[in-house]
């Protein structure tokens, strides 16, 4: 089993979904006996990488590869691919990934499973866990191929289990003159308006489409400034225009893990819960009791969010 | 040009989904297909770009699965799409993106279109793929997660992606190109009366998958099984009346949680 870990880079820092990625390459490559390659386009970061344990820390340079592009990404790791013959090459689902990863797929014709939650080996063959409908359902899959790419979910894999060791880093010059740029991405840059940093919150009261209109928003403010709190919300309410984009929680927001995790009106799709499922504590306040979010909860009330919270914002003014 | 925006049929979010005795796939009976909510955002932005850019002359909508899926072509035509193509696929389940990809590709490669859009993902198997396999098949420029487009000239396309932790980037991509559409950029619009009408003199061009010519559609990933989740934790349920509810919450905050 040969395995290629591909790191993600953002500004010269290793992405976190790429070291839950390293961790579970490791894994894998110590269950089944077989060789780790850690490949990255950033020379900042290939020291960290080789603290890791792994076999090589292969490095790929060139000029183009300095800044994100999907078709130098994708010629890259094809690059690299053609002179190795990896079993497994496993990258973390994020953003980036989705991006040029199915590229690889299509142009190398090796099966994609992105988005893999769990995984279990089975007659020294691996099975790969996938969440579906919303997180209502799980697939259980093993490829076919000998080769095949796999993307993991955020937070499904522990970075504290990387085992740290020694590796060879090895830098590789990847010539990229046959590809045309015709895709040119541009600076990266955040909308103006204020960025409020939900991540340092003890408590985080966070709305979802239950909140029904923007009227009732100030009720959950209220409850918010009680708590000495935060307030925030799911993509839909972000969608409406009630909140600022900034406020949002999950896979195109920010990843909080506070003490409280209050879920109004939330259903737990699985792009939100990537930005919560940390808290220390979750109490969801939902009127579906088949609503997703009650899964991970601590605590869970099947009820109306907009009969409770008033009632609540007055009893902890008793407190 | 041409744009065609690809639309899938997919469960109701709030329908309950069980899985059938064969461990392989769901029972189908009581619930509503709908269609996939992230492509209806595909389908506005190409109304909105026909609307706006003279030299766009068509807007085509492309379903694939079973007969049903005519009717998500159909609301799309009374919403403003021209053309439909129905891809009949009644089986899926042995099929992984890139085989459903192959297929999808070998009908749209005649068609030259200069534009294809679809939904970031969709709400079934959520795999978020398929446009950008596509974008390799038909050597298309593609970018994903977009908020907007603009054409700076005829074969140009400016676009504004949604990164990751609120950051964005505009990209410049050389036609033809395969964008997959973020939610929430636009308002989907209604369908007309005078759109519901004009349904049927729009064609609605019908393909079978043994006559195209290309094989083994059987993908290389094979299913075990579906399950239902497996809970990490125990939920413990907080029910009575709510000021029942509200006392036990106020307590939990205060000598659980410790956060009030």
């Amino acid at each position: 089993m040969k395995i290629l870990c591909f790191v993600q880079n953002d500004d010269s820092v290793i992405n976190p979904v790429s070291k839950e990625a390293i961790a579970l390459s490791q894994e894998i490559k110590n269950k089944l006996n077989g060789e780790l390659d850690i490949l990255t386009f950033n020379q900042d970061v290939s020291s960290e990488l080789n603290q890791f344990e792994a076999t090589n820390i292969l490095v790929g340079n060139n000029q183009e590869l300095e800044n994100y592009n999907p078709l130098f990404y994708t010629s890259a790791v094809e690059h690299i691919i053609s002179s190795n013959n990896y079993d497994l090459i496993i990258v973390g689902h994020t953003y980036q990934a989705r991006d040029w990863v199915p590229r690889l797929s299509a142009r190398k014709d090796i099966p994609f499973i992105s988005d893999c939650i769990d995984y279990l080996i089975e007659d020294n063959s691996i099975q790969w866990v996938r969440s579906l409908y919303r997180a209502k359902i799980n697939s259980q899959l093993k490829s076919k191929s000998q080769q095949s790419i796999i993307s993991i979910q955020s937070g499904c894999f522990k970075a504290d289990n990387i085992k740290s060791g020694q590796s060879e880093i090895k830098n590789i010059e990847i010539d990229l003159s046959h590809v045309n740029k015709t895709i040119v991405p541009g600076e990266k840059f955040k909308e103006s308006g204020s960025q409020i940093d939900l991540t340092s919150s003890d408590v985080i009261i966070s709305i979802g489409r239950g909140i029904g209109k923007e009227e009732n928003i100030p009720m959950a403010k209220e409850l918010a400034e009680l708590t000495g709190g935060l307030l925030a919300s799911s993509r839909p309410v972000v969608d409406s225009g009630w909140l600022d984009h900034s406020l949002q929680i999950g896979s195109s927001g920010q990843v909080v893990s506070p003490k409280l995790y209050l879920a109004l009106g939330i259903s737990g799709a699985i792009q939100h819960v990537v930005g919560m499922k940390g808290s220390n504590s979750i109490i969801a306040i939902n009127k579906d009791p088949n609503a997703p979010i009650f899964e991970l909860s601590d605590y869970g009330i099947i009820g109306d969010i907009l009969e409770i919270i008033p009632k609540l914002n007055e009893a902890i003014k008793e407190v | 040009m041409k744009i065609v925006v690809l639309m899938k049929q997919v469960p109701n979010e709030d329908a309950a989904i069980k899985v059938d005795s064969s461990n392989k796939s769901i029972i189908e009976d009581n619930v509503t297909f709908i269609t996939n909510e992230p492509d209806t955002y595909g389908l506005e932005e190409a109304l909105l770009m026909k609307d706006k850019i003279e030299s766009i002359d068509e807007v085509v909508v492309c379903s694939m699965g079973p007969s049903s899926c005519q009717q998500t072509i159909k609301d799309a035509l009374a919403k403003g799409a021209d053309r439909g193509i129905f891809i009949n696929n009644p089986d899926q389940s042995n099929q992984d993106p890139l085989s459903r990809a192959k297929i999808i590709a070998k009908v749209l490669e005649k068609e030259n279109f200069d534009i294809v859009l679809s939904g970031l993902q969709s709400d079934d198997d959520g795999y978020a793929q398929l446009g950008i396999l596509l974008a390799e098949l038909l050597k298309m420029n593609h970018a994903s997660l977009v908020m907007g487009a603009e054409f700076i000239d005829n074969d140009t396309v400016k676009v504004k992606r949604e990164l990751e932790s609120g950051w964005f980037q505009w990209s410049e991509l050389k036609l033809p190109i395969s964008l997959t559409i973020q939610s929430g950029l636009n308002q989907p619009r209604y369908a007309s009366l005078k759109g519901i009408m004009g349904v049927k003199k729009k064609t609605i061009d019908t393909f079978e998958i043994p006559d195209l010519g290309i094989g083994d559609v059987n993908s290389k990933t094979e299913l075990v099984k579906l399950f239902a989740p497996v809970k990490t934790k125990t939920t413990e349920y907080i029910d009575g009346s709510t000021d029942e509810v509200v006392e036990k919450l106020v307590s939990i905050m205060k000598n659980e949680i410790k956060v009030i």
